[in-house]
């Protein structure tokens, strides 16, 4: 479904990409995990086009999208939730999630939409006249992920949804994110540091190291990965 | 003691402003006599004067900061009047015979007055388009009012066109001027932006300065001719009320469009634009399609408000255009509460007609157009008549979702 071919991306002359390569299949959960400053991020904004790509190809169902404007990456189908949640702190949860069914005209069908993330999100439904920037920073990641969620993506993009957060609460979110993924079929590329919790959601998972891909392969076998052990679940 | 920290506080103030006025209040030099006069006394009077307003305020603000931790979210009472229907109505009723009659009971002067502030409500409103929803600080507002203003009188003097073929002709030129400033500066925000658009400002004002040949100069263009109406001639007195309906007219048509733009689609990404860049294009929207149109859009009412203003002179020059112009504009939307439409026209009309009335303390205008604004400002941060976000209410807890 997603398919990244030698990717590099470049702040001004720092290479933050070193030519990755990788790819999501339909219906999977993919993760990448690594340490500060590997390029975890950049990868994702790359996907989004936010971040534009200098070299490389980035094939989404089989056509490149990396020169594609971010507009019409979303209208394609990918939706991203964005680092440190970034929800619209001044509208309320409600318009919060209008934002993200802005692509969409099917009044009927975001009604429904908008009733299935109540119930995935009870709490969603009580706030939902409050203004986004009150809400606690759980309640904001799930808000985050909503957003996202209602705009019917075909691929999430998840970046670091545990930052942040209670052990609670990342249990929960990543319990949401396993029932989303097995009654929608949503594929999930998710980025995160907390490797242990990424790599027990995900199927697949890619290390990246300084802008490349050292480790992949499942994420079962990752899980006991000498050094994988060693470098990220701290065993 | 209770109150021991305010009255530190203020006799801190007081010693304070003692200082600050030494030189003007105590110090009097008899210039033709060649002596000093100290007049002590004086100091007695500010130091108690300032101390005494300094504890009154300390006072005040400490009542409010504790309010406000007991209640997060108070409505004010001018916020909660305007959005009772039972309230809003009447006095919206009463408001528009009261601008009907306006000219009947009211003098010519009168009546051109109320028609300046009409124009900078019009103004107030396009700029809020820019300032108030998509959140891009624009110092250089002026520039499309001159734009509109100008094109009226250039393509009038030149090729003899009328004033309702211009109207929509400025505005549309005033929104191509809106993109042309956009281009540039889609990448810009905040500070850097405001001093892209103030220096935009400041070359149109010196282009049409300088270039004689084109826009005749400092001396600018004279007998613009008044709108028609249908082909009779009216005198200036009739003129000047025709001018009034038309400009309670396109105002109106300005509420109106502002108000549906700012509940459609484009008016939520235009405030997603303003709460977070990143987030608002993770969720599809089009960046730069959304800044282009606030730019024009908002550059469009300052160009009828352009046409409108030279045909209401019939004269114009570049001395009209100064960033003076943009300031007050800018205080407008700012004083009545960004995105906020009541707030903003009846800011529009104070800061307009509060000068026109206060001539009796012309020379202190300043002083007091500085004071209030301040007032307001810690009285009133959000502006006049903040805005807030439409809300939708559910008789039944579990009422299918509107919209």
């Amino acid at each position: 479904m997603l398919k990244l071919v030698d990717v590099e991306t470049c702040y001004g002359s720092i290479r933050a990409l070193k030519g990755i390569s990788l790819s999501v299949a339909e219906g999977e959960i993919v993760a990448l995990i690594g340490a500060n400053g590997a390029g975890k991020s950049t990868t994702l904004m790359s996907i989004s086009g936010i971040t534009p790509t200098c070299s490389g190809q980035i094939l989404f169902n089989g056509k490149p999208i990396e020169k594609t404007d971010p507009d019409k990456i979303v209208a394609m189908g990918i939706s991203q939730v964005p680092e440190g949640r970034r929800i619209f702190p001044k509208l309320s949860v409600l318009e919060n999630l209008e934002m993200g069914a802005f692509l969409r005209n099917d009044h009927a069908e975001i009604k429904k939409d908008l009733a299935y993330i109540y119930n995935l999100f009870p709490i969603l439904h009580k706030r939902r006249h409050q203004q986004g920037g009150t809400l606690s920073g759980g309640e904001q990641q799930m808000l985050a992920i909503s957003r996202a969620l209602i705009a019917k993506p075909k691929l999430l993009l998840l970046d670091e949804p545990s930052l942040g957060l209670s052990p609670l609460m990342t249990k929960l979110i990543y319990s949401i994110l396993a029932k989303i993924n097995a009654e929608h079929r949503t594929t999930i590329f998710l980025v995160e540091q907390n490797a242990f919790l990424a790599l027990k959601l995900a199927h697949r998972a890619y290390v990246l190291e300084n802008g490349a891909i050292t480790i992949e392969g499942k994420a079962s076998d990752l899980m006991h990965n000498e050094n994988v052990k060693k470098a990220y679940l701290g065993i | 003691m209770k109150y021991a920290c305010e009255l530190k506080q203020s006799t801190y103030i007081a010693l304070w402003f003692i200082l600050l006025t030494f030189p003007i209040m105590v110090v009097k030099v008899n210039t033709i006599e060649n002596i000093i006069v100290w007049r002590w006394i004086n100091i007695v009077g500010v130091g108690v004067g300032a101390f005494v307003l300094s504890f009154f305020w300390q006072l005040y603000l400490r009542k409010k900061m504790t309010s406000q931790q007991t209640a997060p979210e108070k409505v004010s009472i001018l916020n909660r009047l305007i959005e009772n229907p039972k309230i809003y109505r009447p006095a919206l009723f009463i408001v528009g015979i009261f601008a009907l009659i306006f000219p009947a009971v009211f003098s010519h002067y009168q009546v051109n007055v109320m028609t300046t502030a009409l124009i900078y409500v019009m103004l107030g409103l396009g700029l809020n388009i820019e300032v108030g929803l998509a959140g891009l600080l624009d110092l250089g507002y002026v520039a499309f009012y001159a734009v509109g203003a100008y094109s009226y009188a250039l393509l009038n003097y030149h090729f003899g066109l009328g004033f309702w073929m211009l109207l929509p002709v400025g505005a549309l030129l005033a929104a191509f001027f809106g993109i042309l400033v956009g281009f540039p500066v889609l990448r810009l925000r905040g500070d850097y932006l405001a001093i892209v658009t103030l220096a935009f400002a400041e070359i149109l004002r010196l282009v049409l300065e300088n270039w004689n040949t084109f826009s005749f100069g400092p001396s600018g263009i004279s007998n613009i001719p008044r709108p028609g109406f249908f082909g009779i001639n009216l005198t200036p007195e009739q003129s000047a009320i025709y001018m009034y309906f038309l400009l309670i007219a396109l105002c109106g048509l300005t509420i109106f469009v502002t108000y549906r733009l700012q509940h459609s689609r484009i008016g939520r990404a235009w405030v997603a634009l303003r709460e977070d860049e990143l987030a608002c294009q993770a969720t599809g929207i089009d960046k730069t399609k959304a800044k282009l149109t606030a730019f024009a859009l908002g550059a469009m009412w300052a160009g009828m408000a352009g046409v409108l203003f030279a045909a209401k002179t019939t004269f114009i020059n570049p001395a009209s255009f100064t960033f003076m112009e943009s300031a007050m504009i800018l205080s407008i939307v700012v004083l009545g509460g960004m995105g906020s439409i009541p707030g903003i026209i009846l800011a529009a009309l104070a800061i307009t007609l509060l000068p026109e009335y206060l001539r009796v303390f012309s020379d202190y205008r300043m002083i007091l157009f500085g004071a209030a604004l301040i007032i307001i400002m810690v009285f009133r941060p959000g502006g006049l008549l903040a805005d807030r976000r439409k809300q939708y209410k559910f008789h039944q807890p579990d009422a299918k979702e509107k919209r």
